[in-house]
Order: C-alpha cells, then structure tokens, then sequence
C-alpha cells in the first residue's frame, strides 16, 4: 500500500517539476509547482515526519506560492510566451560533460564493488521512532535545531538578512538626490 | 587557551572573527541608512569597514596563535588552515574596500549597503572555509553568493552591470542546485553531512556507493562552476566584464578563494577515501581549464576580459593542488591564493586607475604609452603582471614553483607539464599589455587616458603594499612560506585525528 501511494506521489512530483519547466504561461507553471510540493508533503506523510509534511503545506504550497501568485498577478506577468527552450550544439556539449563525468565517477566507483544502500538503515530508523517516541515529532526537529545546528541557524537567519539588504538594493528607485 | 567546548562561550570564541564581523557589518548597515544622504559622503563607511576588518584580523590571529582544539570533529574547525584562508578573505576584502572608495563615490553608489554587503559576503567566505560540515558548506556560500550576486548588479545605471547580475544570479542559482542535491546524495550515501563522518563512513565501508556517485559528480559541478573550471565556466567572462571594477577584483580574489578553501576540505579531508574515484574527473578539468582559460585569454582585447580569462585559467593552476591532495599542495594552494589576491587587486587597482574611477578605457589600445606618462603606475602594473604571468623574482613564481612542488610529490606529471606550458603561453598576454604600456607610442586617446589616470592616497598606498609583498614573497618568501606550510599541517593533523576516532 505503502508503495503505491509513493509511487504515486513521486510521479506526480516529477511530472510537476517537468509541467513547471515546460508550460507556457507563469499561473500554470506555479500550479505545477504547488502540484509538486504537495506531492513532496505526501512523501514525508509516507515518511512519518508529520511535522514536516504540515509545514511544507503551510509554509510551501499555501505561503509562498500565494505570495508568487500575488506577483505575478501584479506585476501582470500572465501571457502566453513562446517556448523558450532550444536544443543547439552547446547543450549538447553539456549533456556530453556531465555524462562522462558520471560515467568516469561511476566506473571508478562500481570497480570497487558496490555495498547498495545502507546496511545499517533499519538500526537508524529504529533509533528514530524511538525519539519520536520520546520527545513527539516537533521535539526530534526542534532539539537539535536550537542544540547542534544552532550555527546554522544564526547563519540562516543572517543570510536572509542579505538577502533582504540585497533584494532591496536591487529593487528600490533612484532617489532624487542622484544617490541611487 | 584550550577550546573544549565546556563552557558554551567556547563557541563564540571558535567563530571570534566571524561573530565580530557579523556585528559590525549590521553595524554599518545602520549607518548607511542613518547618514546624511549627500553626494561625496560614504567614504567613511569605506574606512569604519576596514576598521571592523582590522578587528577580525586581530580576532583571527588571536585563534591562530593563542588557540587550540580539542574537539577535532565539530561542525566549525578551529584549524590554522581555516584561519590562514581568514586572512586571506580579509586581505582580500579590505584591498577591494579601499580600491572601491574613490569608485563608489564617483559612481554615486549606496555605500552603506555596498560595504555591508562585502563585509557580509566575507563573512560567508570565513564560514565556508571554517566549516566541517556541508550544511554550513552550503549556508556560508550562499551568503557570500547572494551578496556577490547584488554586488555584481549593483551599478544599476549601467546596463551591462545589470546584465551579468541576472546571468550570475540565475547561472548561480542553477549550480547550487546541482551542489546542494549533491551534498543530499552524498547525505543518503554516508550518513552524514559532517566531513569526517563522511570520511569515516566511506573508510569502513559503510557508504552507499549508488548515492555517492552521483552525490560526489554534482559536488564536483557546484564547485566547479564556482571555481570557473572550464566547462562551468561560460559566465565568468561576461559577470568579470559587467561587474562594477573593484566587485570584479573582489570575486576573482577572495571568492575565488573561498570556493577552492571550501573545495579542498571537501574533496581531499571528505572525499579522501574515494580519491581513486574522483581524480579522473578533477584532472581531466583542471587540465582543460588551464588549456582552454590561457589560449582564450590570447585574444582578448579589453584588459578587464583579459583578466576575467587569466582567473579562470589561474583556477585551472589551483585545481591541480586539490587533485594533488597532499600537504605540501595544500601549502602550496594557501600561498598561491593569498599572493593570487595580492597581485589580482593590485592590476585591478590599475585597471580602475585607467578608466577614471568608471567602466570606460578598457581596452589594450588604452594603455599604450601609459608607462612613460605615469612611470609609477606602469612599474607597478608591469610588476603585477608579471607575478600573475609567474616570473621569477615575483611571488608568483614562487607560488607556482610550490604547486609544481606538490604535483611532483603526488606523480602529477602530465599536469605538471601542462601547467608549466600553459604559464608560457599566458606571458603573451600578460607582457603584451606590458608591451602596450612602455613600447607603443600612445594616441590621443590614451595620452588622454594616462592624463586623466590619478589614483587617490589610499589606491596609492594599496599599490606599494601589493607591489611590497610581491617583492617580498617572490625574493624572501620563507617567512609566509613557513606560516602556509604551517597551517597546511593543520588540516593533514585533524584529518589523522579524526580517522582515528572514526575507524572501526
């Protein structure tokens, strides 16, 4: 059962990421995308990080698309353009580099003998489902957050600094002074 | 002092330089918005940035003499291979505040958020090269990129400068992509995003080698594209062209750096057990870079496109350290770019000095006769291009003579010999602008270029100092030789300790 539904979340998920970059007008492309993160808050349902699947509803496919939405709609980006994608020598090229630098890494690494996935997979899942036990599905998340990542954390939060100060050196009109 | 890590202030301490630059780069973001709004003011701002950039630097020193770690696996390295690339990145920093001064005034940018936004992007440089961890890999470049990203576009006057801020920005933001879904296979591979945990999964065994391909070849394509190895590397000359000047001389020097910092701790610290596996791919790359980045760079005509080619080729020199992946490369790559920052701001420092504080006079034509009408100036451009070229008696080519050193020691032979044949062809186009500027009559145009061409005291002083260590490194390199060599062995030492407490 387990499968099917991942089955079918990842095939929507994918099929959304490939609508976003094919469709013609911006609106269907974002329907696309809220397709593909729902989809993705599906698979961490399947998962049983609920937690995580909530704020991926929340904050991802409802928030921030709204707020895309908003924009595009304001800024009357909703026409139809020609596609814009064009297949000529150079992408060929680098369909070719990337190729082979899989194909070098991939030789290199299958020569010496392939372990498959994790072997010690069920011990760490285990380990898990007995935190969650413990401490409920925002504790296993919020624990660490604040404990071992908390650098990362600052360092987030002063990145979105810049890029606030960024977005809005960029965006904002020249003033009268001639000081842009 | 020992950090251990009892007390939690223990952390603040181990990111001393960053945690103080972080301050005083919101510091001076609220000055910016609190100044008075008039045209001609925002040099102070210039001058309270390098102020706070001392202050790291002092903080930094204090780590790397007066420290040691005894947690050798954390997320952030106290290591002096971590704090001597600090250096470097405040370096790097302060010469491009100090060239911006003049440019920032008469380009009548926001100097408020010009300069924070440096000291920011700095600050995203010191976490990348300090981090033992991908997470924190990851965030340190994306805030040294989004902040590079508006100081690219940042002259919104100009269309050009505008231009290659959306192309870096959307060809930036492609390749983190591919970076960061390769630390995520990398992450389902090993089991970790902790650079020695990797190591030590991959070392007994325990790594997944389907998620590690595919993880360690996008790995390879993020850093590649941001170090501007060959096939990633079709928009550093248009970003290099259409940046404002001194932004330019600040991405080819320290972001530059950062990303190679970055990329070796990954690679030769992380990626140490599957050496095997992913030689092939960075030798093949470096080879083509510096082929490609010095035979491209012969037929430039605009001297900043010139250079934009010669970084990308110098990247190509820089690479040939990480595939060494010993210690004496490792010294080898601390030293080069810490005399590759030198040496690059200081011709940049020119190339503002020619074009009157603007985007104009770019071209070789430009520079011809400049040499005889500004004989200071041109002793010090032909002194920087001839440590770029790596000519002996300039710290270039003790640089050089170190990778060699360390390609030797790692049987690199075939690279070796490329490096060095390539290093001959890039003396065509360093010595033509050489060339230009003492042995061609000069125009009316460039008579009036070098007329018009008068640096300001700061500019002035950034060029004795430039042209001072290049001397200095290139006839009596021992003593920063030593401290690179030095700092190298930090990071060979935390890599024994680590396997040793990882393996099985």
């Amino acid at each position: 059962m387990t499968e099917i539904f991942f089955i079918l979340f990842a095939v929507v998920a994918l099929g959304g990421a490939v609508g976003v970059v094919i469709s013609r007008t911006p609106i269907a492309s974002l329907l696309f995308m809220v397709a593909t993160l729902a989809s993705v808050a599906g698979i961490y349902v399947l998962f049983e990080a609920h937690f995580l699947a909530a704020i991926q509803v929340l904050v991802y496919a409802g928030a921030i698309m709204v707020l895309f939405l908003f924009v595009i709609m304001l800024l009357n980006l909703g026409h139809d353009y020609r596609a814009d994608l064009r297949f000529g020598l150079w992408s060929l090229l680098g369909f070719v580099v990337v190729g082979l630098t899989f194909g070098v890494l991939a030789q290199g690494f299958l020569d010496v003998g392939d372990t498959g996935f994790r072997e010690d997979g069920a011990a760490v899942a285990a380990a898990l489902d007995a935190a969650v036990q413990e401490q409920g599905v925002a504790g296993v998340i919020a624990e660490p957050l604040f404990t071992d990542y908390v650098v990362a954390f600052e360092l987030m939060g002063l990145l979105l600094l810049v890029a606030i100060v960024a977005a809005v050196v960029l965006a904002k009109p020249r003033s009268r002074s001639g000081e842009s | 002092m020992i950090l251990d890590y009892s007390s939690s202030f223990h952390y603040v301490l181990a990111l001393l330089p960053e945690v103080v630059l972080s301050c005083w780069g919101m510091l001076v973001l609220i000055m910016g918005v609190a100044r008075r709004r008039e045209p001609g003011h925002g040099q102070e701002l210039g001058w309270m940035s390098l102020a706070g950039l001392g202050l790291a630097a002092v903080a930094n020193g204090w780590l790397y003499w007066g420290v040691s770690e005894a947690g050798a696996a954390a997320m952030i390295a106290v290591d002096r291979f971590r704090l001597f690339a600090n250096w470097v990145f405040i370096l790097g920093a302060a010469l491009s505040i100090v060239i911006s001064l003049s440019y920032v005034t008469r380009q009548k940018l926001q100097a408020g958020e010009y300069y924070s936004l440096i000291l920011f992007a700095t600050i995203g440089m010191m976490f990348m090269g300090a981090a033992r961890d991908l997470m924190i890999i990851f965030l340190g470049l994306e805030l040294m990129s989004i902040g590079v990203y508006a100081l690219v576009g940042f002259n919104r006057r100009d269309r050009r400068s505008a231009e290659a801020g959306l192309k870096y920005f959307l060809l930036g933001a492609f390749a983190t992509g591919f970076l960061l879904f390769g630390i995520a296979l990398v992450y389902g591979g090993a089991g970790s995003t902790n650079i020695h945990s990797i190591a030590g999964a991959i070392q007994s065994g325990n790594a997944a080698n389907v998620l590690m391909v595919p993880g360690v070849a996008l790995l390879a394509i993020g850093f590649g594209f941001k170090v501007a190895l060959v096939p990633f590397h079709m928009w550093t000359p248009d970003v290099y062209d259409g940046a404002p000047t001194p932004v330019t001389a600040f991405m080819a020097a320290a972001v530059k750096t950062a990303a190679f910092v970055a990329f070796l701790r990954v690679f030769v610290v992380g990626l140490a057990g599957v050496y095997d596996q992913w030689w092939t791919v960075l030798w093949s790359l470096a080879a083509i870079t510096m082929v490609a980045g010095n035979v491209v760079a012969v037929a430039q005509s605009s001297v900043k496109r010139m250079l934009a080619y010669s970084s990308i080729a110098h990247g190509g020199y820089l690479a040939v350290a990480v595939i060494a992946a010993n210690d004496t490369a490792t010294a080898a790559l601390l030293f080069y770019l810490l005399v590759y920052t030198v040496m690059n701001i200081g011709a940049f420092a020119i190339v503002i000095t020619v074009s009157d504080q603007s985007e104009s006079n770019h071209r070789i034509e430009d520079y011809a006769g400049f040499g005889w009408r500004r004989p200071a100036l041109g002793v010090f451009m032909t002194v920087f291009l001839l440590s770029l070229a790596g000519f002996p008696g300039t710290a270039g080519f003790i640089a050089k003579y170190q990778l060699l050193l360390g390609a030797a020691e790692a049987q690199l032979w075939v690279l070796a010999v490329v490096l060095v044949l390539t290093t001959v062809v890039s003396y065509w186009y360093y010595l033509r602008v050489a060339w230009f500027m003492w042995m061609r009559e000069g125009d009316e145009t460039s008579e009036a270029v070098a007329a018009a061409a008068d640096p300001p005291l700061a500019t002035h002083v950034v060029l004795v100092l430039c042209v001072g260590l290049i001397l200095l490194g290139g006839i009596f390199p021992g003593a920063v030789l030593d401290l690179a060599i030095g700092s190298a062995e930090g990071l060979r030492g935390v890599m024994a300790g680590a396997t040793a407490t990882l393996a099985p």
